[in-house]
């Protein structure tokens, strides 16, 4: 019985912003079933009462002293845009979507 | 003498460029005419910096010729892993999305290798956003291992091992985050040091999994290793989980080692990574070194930590849950490839169409895995479990080093296997990681040391040495004891 099925994978691609082909949807499909099949063990141990770790190194709230370093300036953080246009990024129109 | 320079380890070279005997622009060249000679056959390498190669080592050679006091690794070569920012120098990430990118900034890790007068020679072929085991999944075609050109030089970090295996550089950076440093030391026959999580800044490595990911050094010698990685770790204000904490002493450490006394030493064998799947050159390479570690004084005994069967599983969930999130940041809008923006389209269906193009199939299927496994409905189930995995295996490697000061493990189950023979099998790419998982999930130090060559295949195998967090010292010991004890196992030859 899959657990994932060639529509969930056109949902999950949709979500990730991936216009995936057809063709890609039927690999994918199979791919991905068994790998979550396989990971899905994770939860033949996980019991309740163990807490769930997010990072090796536990930290919170690092903060640093308030002053001015040198950073990027203007031309530099737009030297790699595939657009730029007067000091900022161009993008494509991102009104009148999902109406 | 060009044969010479290119088989001579990084402190050999140091010391007769510093002692003016060579010219780091001589040991340089050499290397540079070693990468045209044979990369056509290895494809390490995505970029030859040939020109910032000698001017770096035109400034050390001065320094030397001005008496001026020089860093250890001043003037040797060093091969720079894609992932890592350089600036104005291409870093694609083995990815069609960052093709052409000159990043505006150097990394943390190339700043500190900059400023310690290293000679960055170019940078290395990797899996696609450093996710695979073989570097095939680099979108600029596969790296070969030079022990045998049919098969992969292990990955994500391919291309660094391979220039060292190949005497194409006698230093290497890699990242590591599910066994991407020491995964390809073992399969080339190099040493490969994953760091203690936050021992190495990770400011400028283009991240993949922010919790996991950590870059380290690759070598030919223990010893070579060690001296890079003081040059590259160190607490970092630009990375807020860098650990503010004085960086492991694990050069005189490596000295220590080549005494070769490894007297009362404990050293715990891992019960969980042995028996089936673990091919019969390796498991008896594996007991060789167990028999020397005992030779060198060393008292060793098995360890059963349960939870290392479920790090796989967990790693391949919190892995691609935070690549899903990670990757976000290609967006065709500020840096990066853009594709389809015609005049017609939305910003959203430029995004779609850019990424599709842009991504190979495996970075696609991690995204797609992480963005279910985060989704509302399975996050308990999937991520929300993989975290209690993790917390059951920092807990395994913390009883385990009550009784042992380092505990060890063949580094692949496997040696290298053929180009192409997993490529359409994820979960048979993703076993070849089943032993270097934990120590990233843990976030505690481990290196691979080679271990000789199988006696099925004569590929390298490689021993893997693992220790208890900001004790990388005792790793570097162990690892430069024994393989002063191992002795030489010969090169390949190209």
């Amino acid at each position: 019985m899959p657990s994932i099925s060639r529509d969930e994978v056109a949902h999950l691609a949709k979500l990730a912003r991936l216009a995936v082909s057809e063709d890609e949807l039927d690999l994918f499909a199979g791919q991905l079933d068994v790998i979550l099949q396989s990971v899905a063990s994770v939860g033949d141990i996980a019991t309740a009462d163990i807490p769930p770790t997010s990072h090796a190194v536990p930290l919170t709230n690092v903060f640093r002293e308030d002053v001015v370093r040198p950073s990027l300036g203007q031309q530099q953080a737009l030297s790699g845009a595939p657009e730029a246009e007067d000091g900022r990024f161009r993008v494509p129109r991102i009104l009148g979507e999902e109406a | 003498m060009t044969n010479d320079l290119i088989h001579a380890t990084a402190a050999e070279l140091a010391a007769k460029i510093h002692s003016g005997e060579v010219s780091s622009v001589e040991v340089t060249q050499a290397h540079l005419d070693r990468i045209a000679e044979t990369d056509g056959k290895v494809h390490a390498f995505l970029h030859v910096d040939t020109e910032g190669a000698l001017a770096q080592a035109r400034r050390v050679d001065e320094a030397v010729k001005a008496g001026e006091q020089v860093s250890p690794l001043a003037g040797v070569p060093l091969a720079l892993k894609d992932v890592m920012t350089t600036e104005g120098v291409p870093t694609t990430v083995g990815s069609k999305i960052l093709e052409g990118w000159l990043p505006p900034y150097d990394a943390t890790v190339t700043r500190k290798l900059k400023e310690a007068g290293v000679v960055i020679l170019g940078k290395t072929n990797m899996d696609e956003f450093a996710m695979g085991s073989s570097t095939e999944n680099s979108a600029y075609g596969p790296t070969h291992n030079p022990w045998d050109l049919d098969r992969i030089p292990g990955g994500s970090g391919g291309g660094s091992s391979a220039s060292l295996a190949a005497f194409q550089a006698p230093l290497a950076i890699g990242t590591d985050t599910g066994g991407s440093i020491r995964q390809p030391g073992a399969v080339t026959g190099t040493v490969g040091v994953k760091p203690t999580y936050g021992g190495v800044s990770r400011y400028g490595l283009v991240a993949f999994s922010s919790s996991l990911d950590q870059a380290g050094p690759c070598a030919r010698t223990v010893l070579d290793a060690a001296l890079l990685h003081e040059v590259i770790a160190g607490y970092d204000h630009m990375d807020s989980t860098s650990i503010n904490a004085p960086v492991p002493p694990v050069v005189a450490a490596a000295r220590e080692g080549l005494s070769g006394d490894l007297s009362g030493l404990r050293i715990g064998v891992v019960t969980q990574f042995s028996g089936e799947g673990y091919q019969q050159g390796v498991a008896r390479s594996f007991e060789a070194a167990v028999s020397q570690l005992k030779e060198l004084g060393a008292e060793i005994a098995d360890v059963s930590c349960p939870s290392f069967d479920y790090a796989l599983p967990a790693y391949y969930l919190i892995a691609p849950s935070e690549c899903s999130s990670n990757l976000a940041r290609f967006d065709a809008m500020r840096y990066g490839l853009r594709v389809g923006d015609d005049g017609t389209r939305s910003t959203e269906e430029v995004m779609s169409l850019t990424r599709e193009a842009g991504f190979g199939p495996e970075v696609k299927r991690r995204i797609m895995i992480g963005t279910y496994a985060l989704s509302s409905g399975y996050y308990d189930a999937y991520y929300g479990s993989a975290q209690k995995v993790r917390t059951l295996i920092t807990q395994d490697f913390a009883k385990a080093f009550e009784n042992f000061d380092v505990l060890i493990s063949p580094t692949t189950p496997t040696t290298a296997f053929k180009i192409g023979e997993r490529a359409n099998d994820p979960m048979a790419m993703y076993k070849a990681d089943l032993c270097t998982i934990p120590a990233n999930l843990a976030g505690t130090p481990a290196m691979s040391v080679p271990s000789g060559l199988s006696d099925e295949d004569g590929m390298p195998v490689g021993l893997q040495i693992m220790a208890p967090a900001l004790q990388d010292h005792r790793m570097y010991r162990v690892a430069a004891a024994y393989e002063a004890a191992r002795g030489a196992f010969g090169g390949p030859s190209l």
